[in-house]
């Protein structure tokens, strides 16, 4: 037996930690695995709630969440190339003009 | 006993993976490490008994969205990131902040809940009723996501694809 509260109290680390890494990195692409990261730790939070109110709904849920951060890193990756070719740097510090 | 057991170790595997992709300067060890966190979720899902929901995050996530990763970080050779004076204000205001946030929600949590406890395996959600589920319940937003997912695929190959050459102007004869 586990109360729930320990499960939220996990998402919830593994969320700040994102929302940390998402300030404190520098590379685009770490950036980008915090944002995956604070997702994982919402979807933690869904299932949990799931069982707890017996709700299927919530890892429906889940798989929708999954389904579009999968498109997000796609799209995303697919702009850090974009960037990379043009710019030669993956520190978010030197990308800081919308136009070469 | 064996639940509270299993779930400490891997949340703290989880936990412990989370802090080494804040630690470590090359973005394939954070990619590495955040492998480690997704298979250790996919665990603590399973306790949960989310069984269709263990396999999406190991195939999906641990699988597929971390090999992109991988890829583009060996494509573009990233190296080692530097230091920056934004990155040190960053670290001396984010760190004390998150960690006064997560032991604010900690918190909060522990004098909230009473006695709501999660038996092992407290919701079973075998694949075919979440695909029950899928096609009848949320036939409209699996529909939708079908779109999206075709949107991203063809953006991704048109973000990435080499600009052509801009030809210069014909001259009309």
């Amino acid at each position: 037996m586990v109360p729930l509260s320990y499960y939220l109290i996990l998402s919830g680390i593994l969320f700040s930690c994102g929302v940390l890494g998402f300030l404190i990195k520098r590379n685009i692409i770490t950036i980008f695995m915090s944002i995956e990261l604070m997702l994982n730790g919402v979807n933690l939070s869904f299932v949990a709630f799931a069982a707890y109110w017996h709700a299927l709904s919530g890892q429906v849920f889940v798989f929708f969440v999954m389904v579009v951060a999968a498109a997000e890193a796609a799209v995303g990756l697919a702009i850090i190339i974009a960037v990379y070719r043009t710019r030669e740097t993956l520190n978010v510090d030197q990308v800081n003009l919308l136009k070469l | 006993m064996l639940h509270l057991s299993l779930f400490l170790i891997f949340g703290a595997v989880a936990v412990a993976g989370a802090i080494n992709l804040l630690v470590q300067r090359h973005p394939i060890n954070s990619a590495l490490s955040l492998i480690a966190v997704m298979a250790s979720l996919s665990a603590e899902y399973l306790l949960l008994g989310a069984e269709f929901v263990a396999a999406v995050q190991v195939i999906v996530y641990a699988g597929a969205v971390m090999v992109l990763f991988v890829f583009v970080i060996m494509l573009l050779n990233a190296g080692e990131e530097e230091h920056t004076k934004g990155s040190r204000v960053a670290i001396i205001f984010g760190v004390p902040g998150m960690l006064v946030g997560s032991l604010l929600v900690a918190w909060t949590l522990l004098r909230q809940s009473g006695s709501s406890e999660l038996e092992i395996g407290a919701l079973p959600g075998p694949p075919a009723t979440i695909g029950w589920l899928l096609f009848h319940d949320f036939l409209l937003p699996f529909e939708v996501t079908s779109v999206l997912v075709l949107i991203a695929i063809m953006g991704a190959v048109v973000l990435a694809s080499k600009p052509e050459p801009i030809s210069p102007p014909r001259k009309e004869a």
